[in-house]
């Protein structure tokens, strides 16, 4: 598994990556702040986020069986996925039902998480992402960059190029005008005769079944009103107690994603309605390790996530290094927390790392989860899990908590250094130490210590 | 299939061995020291949606009952709408002059295509952030009609526009009909993290606010 460290060394060196993700994280970050000023009683708002999570997922046993009855009651029909392969099998299984072999999806994260499309397609069904970033993402056979705009790595010139090259259309200029237009154009036909729509959800209500998704473009209206029959693929932390929380929800999220007063539209839809979208509705809750997620009492507030993407827009590292180095379809500090709960510390332990703890993310966090104390938390895991092998540092810093831990061991010890470090002094400065502690004077010198420490000149006074 | 459920519930409730038995959801506390209403005057909050709408470069105007027909028959010519969608429930004195009227009988994705644009009411609006609230009630219709054609004419009562966010959310009726809030035409901001209107849903947003 490449490591972070790894990929990022490599992100690193290409000039363009960082100049396309530099101004898009710029530009957005300065909109956001300009949203979020709007609003007297932003961080009421905030808490009341927090909350609301909160106790969805200190009770999401209750909440996912309200949920499953009141979908039911309204027409739906609910399936329950233990992991992203079986995930993908009903999703299959479902769309052969109607006997389509092509499906119109709208973005969805979690279906990217399992990986829905390679098993449609193993399968014999085309999947058309109509979302444009994700149709950039699809014709450039690439992975997303980033939770919002998939394509933040791509600029204008490269999105021209591959229209040009993928769709056949020829004399694009690069205004995004022209582009988007372009888009509009190659998927209208699809929207109108697809029968089957694949889509993920921004919110499941439990009080009453409701699905909410949150876009721009309206290809996610396309997909979730016109076809006969629609599939949503919701992870299953994704509840809200009642119809009354979006009072909150509504207010959060599109200011800190798309940094707008309002995303252009919002869906909302419960079970199916007679004579109006879809006659046949399928919902697909979808666990794939936030059970595990859930179990951990500190690394639980991961799940209360809403995906605006804000902690991405203003990390420091996510700016220079690009989703990619994350090796997840969720990069940034939300990824370098929830990855490694989701897949384990084998796969991701590089992750916790991907920070300077520096708390720009938790500041800008619509619903206050504390990523920098979830990234020690789970930094602490990660030495926890090496600690079965007999490594040099470990012994040092154990031996290090016992002498500090110890008035009397602490000031042998100074007696002792003092003593010992007469050999590397020179004109009051350390620049090489022996041995196993050579690496710390590698890149810096230390100073040695004094030839009387506080404690003795006080009881001397 | 009732394995999985079975397995998902018990796997969660393993995971939240650590919550007391005797805690309900509600014991989770939830302040909502939020505002409730933007607590402006109504003539203030209607300057404000107006505002606000315009932002997100739609077409707005605040428009006398009494010249609303003309206005809507303006907004046709402007657009070069010369074939509207109408639901039932639009009322007569609103639709406008020279322009075929066609009605909502189960139109096909295609015939709708075909369409110029659709002539709609609306549940509620938003000042603050200048959204339109759909809940498909007879003035409105089913959802695909404001959105397949490429232009969308909205008739807002001014009696219907609410302050804030809270203050909408409670005059409809979620979890029974469909519920479509706009703002603003169809866009992206996903070049560049850059707004550009104009993508799949309809492309032209004419707002009529009646006094």
């Amino acid at each position: 598994m490449t490591t972070f460290q790894e990929s990022a060394h490599i992100a690193l060196q290409d000039t363009q990556l960082r100049h396309n993700i530099g101004n898009a994280t710029r530009a957005i970050r300065a909109k956001r702040n300009d949203a979020v000023a709007e609003l007297p009683d932003w961080e009421e708002l905030r808490e009341a986020g927090r909350a609301l999570k909160e106790r969805v997922l200190r009770h999401l046993d209750h909440y996912l069986v309200q949920f499953e009855e009141a979908v039911t009651a309204s027409g739906g029909q609910v399936h329950w996925a233990r992991d992203a392969a079986e995930a993908n099998r009903v999703v299959v299984e479902l769309v052969k039902a109607t006997g389509a072999d092509e499906v119109v999806k709208s973005k969805s994260l979690t279906t990217e998480e399992t990986k829905l499309n390679e098993a449609l397609e193993e399968n014999g069904i085309r999947p058309w992402e109509t979302d444009l970033a994700q149709l950039i993402i699809q014709l450039a056979h690439d992975t997303p960059s980033h939770v919002l705009v998939p394509a933040i790595h791509k600029n204008r010139a490269e999105i021209r190029e591959l229209f040009e090259r993928e769709l056949g259309i020829e004399n694009l200029s690069d205004e995004p005008a022209e582009l988007a237009e372009a888009a509009r154009r190659h998927l209208r036909a699809k929207f109108l005769s697809a029968r089957v729509g694949i889509s993920g959800g921004n919110f499941g209500v439990a009080e009453t079944g409701t699905i909410a998704l949150f876009e721009s473009e309206g290809n996610g209206r396309m997909c979730t009103t016109l076809p006969e029959t629609l599939i949503t693929v919701l992870g299953i932390e994704k509840l809200i107690p009642t119809w009354q929380d979006f009072e909150v929800y509504l207010q959060l999220l599109p200011r800190s994603s798309t940094a707008e007063r309002m995303n252009p539209y919002n869906s909302f839809w419960t079970g199916v309605h007679e004579g109006d979208g879809p006659q046949e509705f399928h919902l697909v809750l979808v666990d794939n390790g936030r059970t595990n997620v859930l179990a951990d009492e500190i690394g639980r507030q991961a799940l209360g996530c809403i995906r605006c993407s804000a902690c991405m827009n203003f990390c420091p590292v996510y700016e220079r290094t690009g989703g990619h180095a994350y090796n997840s379809v969720y990069p940034g500090p939300i990824g370098a927390i929830l990855t490694p709960q989701l897949e384990g510390l084998d796969r991701a332990g590089s992750l916790p790392y991907a920070s300077r703890l520096c708390g720009a993310c938790y500041d800008v966090c619509p619903v206050k989860i504390n990523i920098p104390q979830v990234l020690v938390h789970l930094r602490h895991q990660v030495v926890k899990h090496e600690r079965a092998t007999l490594d040099p540092e470990q012994a040092a810093m154990r031996a290090m908590a016992k002498v500090f831990s110890s008035r009397r061991r602490y000031e042998v010890a100074q007696r002792l250094a003092r003593a010992g470090q007469w050999p590397f002094a020179r004109r009051g400065v350390i620049q090489h130490l022996p041995g196993g502690l050579s690496g710390w004077t590698a890149t810096r010198d230390i100073r040695p210590l004094p030839k009387q420490a506080f404690r003795d000149w006080w009881r001397q006074r | 299939m009732s394995d999985a459920r079975e397995e998902i519930l018990g796997r969660v409730r393993t995971a939240l061995r650590n919550v007391p038995d005797d805690e309900s959801p509600d014991d989770v506390r939830v302040e909502r020291a939020y505002r409730r209403d933007s607590g402006e005057p109504h003539e203030a909050v209607v300057a404000l949606f107006v505002e606000r709408v315009a932002d997100y470069r739609a077409e707005v105007e605040r428009v006398p009952a009494s010249e609303l027909r003309e206005r809507v028959t303006r907004a046709c010519e402007r657009h070069s709408a010369r074939r509207l969608v109408v639901p039932e429930g639009v009322p007569a004195h609103t639709r406008p002059e020279g322009v075929e009227l066609i009605e909502d009988r189960n139109l096909t994705h295609a015939e709708l295509d075909a369409i110029d644009g659709a002539l709609t009411g609306c549940a509620a609006a938003i000042a603050e952030t200048g959204t339109i609230v759909l809940d498909a009630g007879p003035d409105q219709g089913r959802r695909a009609l404001t959105l397949v054609p490429d232009l969308h004419i909205c008739i807002v009562p001014a009696d219907r526009v609410v302050g804030s966010v809270p203050e909408a959310v409670a005059r409809v009726a979620g979890g029974q009909r469909p519920v479509t809030l706009i703002s603003g035409p169809s866009a992206t901001s996903d070049i560049e993290l850059r707004r550009v209107e104009g993508v799949h849903g309809p492309r032209r947003l004419v707002v009529l606010v009646v006094e």
